[in-house]
């Protein structure tokens, strides 16, 4: 029973502003990679607070690996490995003494759990010595990371594990993640990059304290209500422009290298108005991202 | 954007040490252009932006920045550029209008200007009915739009911005570049960092750091030619995976 349940949560810190989450409820499968995606703000932290016992709910109820978030704290409490946002671990003690001492914390060795960090720690060996505070930003991630998993946990929470950290760093790091689970470790993970929603097997889209989808990135992607095009000009900023006020454009969102737009008509295709526009352009029919879906959602 | 350049080093270096952390690194950019510095953590990235604005003087090699030289007129430097980052934040217990008001003082803008000017900012921003609300009642995504308009408030010749949108909404993340390409409509030279590889799509031309050398410098366009790539990503991941260095 490593699953996570919440019910009709909801938290608020401050009676003149609207709540940080309300009614929020999810389930989270034994050994499932789960993601909650949104920005700043969205309240992933609260949620990831209130499942770790650190912060109690208003409403609602809440379980992790069968243990209630209000009753049962003290069980709780030895079963997750938390890894904030922010870096939690001692600045001035080494990689091995943080090591040592959160394993000594939940009563257990570095020796024994050794197997489950073994892989990200070895790039962390040669640096055993340096103080935590001394250390690069990845490899801060690493340790942290270890030190969240050394009392073998059996559900794992990462609050933006990957924020800040470059597109190489990132990759590496959901790789890491991949080997834990299967390790059989019920895995939470927020992120507010979209392109990582794909590598989870769930995710959950939040938004200003509400879930707004929960399924599958395939399954939201193949929801996505209309048909989406990729189209680019020239000149992408005057494209914009002229697409923002072209009345056959339902939406038009800028995409990097292309705009992706929705048409106000289904049956339409960008062909129908090529001509009125002054550029010539490109166009195809694509599938919607993750944020396709999450930018439909927050203007529906 | 015209051919005057804005920024322009020459084999720009800067040592810690043995450590160099930004090695002879050469480019110009020009006046009113986007300009996306890119790299890999730990690449050398913030050490050439601190040098560029006047925060750290170079170890060796030549720049100027809006005509002014990095090792002697460091001061010039800072009234002629303004900066933002994800991490820089207004004053939260200032309201909107006070926080306006503070930086352009800072900045000398005449005080007859600031009000017309910082009401007509607002208005645009779609903030001026908050404009006595406190900063830190403000959703993150207007702080981030605020905070660039204060960045350039004062006209300045460049803007950096670093990493501007991380942890932005993706709706409000557009909204925040279309405050930039009218920025650079104006003349405004922007020199941005992002790890939003879409939005290195949005930048003019594009430097790609890698181990405190710049290994790649050209417009998205080329760049991804030149790397046989379908994507930025692609682009990003070919440089920054030979890297040695791996740090902030």
């Amino acid at each position: 029973m490593n699953n996570v349940s919440l019910e009709s949560i909801a938290k608020s810190f401050d009676a003149s502003k609207p709540p940080a989450v309300k009614d929020v409820s999810f389930e989270v499968s034994d050994g499932e990679l789960f993601g909650l995606i949104g920005p700043d703000g969205a309240g992933k932290t609260t949620l990831f607070r209130i499942l770790t016992t650190l912060l109690l709910a208003d409403e609602g109820k809440a379980k992790v690996a069968g243990c209630d978030v209000v009753k049962d704290y003290k069980q709780i409490r030895k079963e997750v490995g938390y890894m904030p946002g922010k870096f939690s671990l001692y600045q001035d003690l080494s990689v091995e003494e943080n090591l040592n001492f959160f394993a000594t914390l939940f009563g257990t060795t570095v020796m024994e759990n050794y197997d489950l960090i073994k892989d990200i720690y070895v790039q962390l060996e040669p640096f055993k010595t340096r103080r935590a505070g001394k250390l690069s930003g990845g490899m801060k991630q690493k340790l942290a990371l270890c030190c969240a998993l050394i009392h073998r946990p059996k559900v794992l929470f990462l609050d933006e594990p990957t924020t800040g950290v470059d597109a190489v760093s990132r990759w590496e790091f959901w790789e890491m993640l991949k080997r834990l689970k299967t390790e059989g470790i019920t895995i939470l993970v927020s992120t507010p990059y979209m392109d990582e929603a794909s590598l989870c097997e769930k995710i959950a889209l939040i938004q200003e304290g509400r879930i707004m989808s929960i399924d599958t990135p395939m399954a939201i992607t193949a929801a996505f209500p209309k048909e989406l095009f990729a189209i680019k000009a020239e000149n992408m900023s005057q494209l914009l422009n002229s697409l923002r006020d072209n009345e056959l454009v339902q939406s038009v969102n800028a995409f990097g290298e292309y705009h992706h737009i929705t048409l106000v008509k289904d049956s339409g295709t960008p062909d129908a108005f090529t001509d009125r526009l002054p550029m010539a352009i490109e166009w195809k029919t694509i599938e919607p991202t993750i944020e396709d879906c999450f930018i439909h959602m927050m203007s529906a | 954007m015209t051919g005057e350049v804005a920024i322009s080093t020459d084999k720009l270096t800067k040592r810690f040490g043995d450590f160099v952390a930004a090695n002879e690194i050469t480019f110009d950019v020009k006046k009113g252009e986007i300009f996306g510095f890119l790299g890999a953590n730990g690449a050398g990235k913030t050490t050439a932006m601190r040098m560029l604005c006047g925060l750290s003087i170079p170890s060796s090699g030549q720049a100027t920045v809006a005509g002014f030289d990095v090792y002697r007129q460091t001061e010039e430097i800072k009234k002629n550029i303004g900066y933002m980052s994800q991490k820089f934040s207004l004053y939260e217990d200032l309201t909107v209008w006070e926080n306006i008001r503070f930086f352009a003082g800072i900045y000398g803008v005449p005080r007859s200007e600031i009000a017309p000017r910082a009401k007509e900012k607002l208005r645009q921003l779609g903030l001026y009915h908050q404009r006595n609300q406190l900063v830190a009642s403000l959703p993150l995504g207007w702080k981030q739009k605020l905070s660039f308009s204060v960045a350039v408030f004062h006209q300045p010749e460049i803007v950096f911005l670093d990493e501007p949108t991380g942890g932005v909404d993706p709706v409000t993340r557009r909204q925040f570049w279309d405050l930039i390409y009218e920025a650079s409509d104006q003349g405004i030279t922007i020199f941005v960092t992002t790890h939003y590889m879409d939005e290195a799509e949005y930048c003019h031309r594009i430097s790609m750091m890698v181990d405190g050398y710049i290994k790649a410098l050209d417009t998205p366009t080329a760049l991804k030619q030149n790397y046989g790539a379908e994507s930025m990503d692609e682009v990003f991941f070919e440089l920054a995976r030979g890297a040695q260095r791996k740090g902030d």
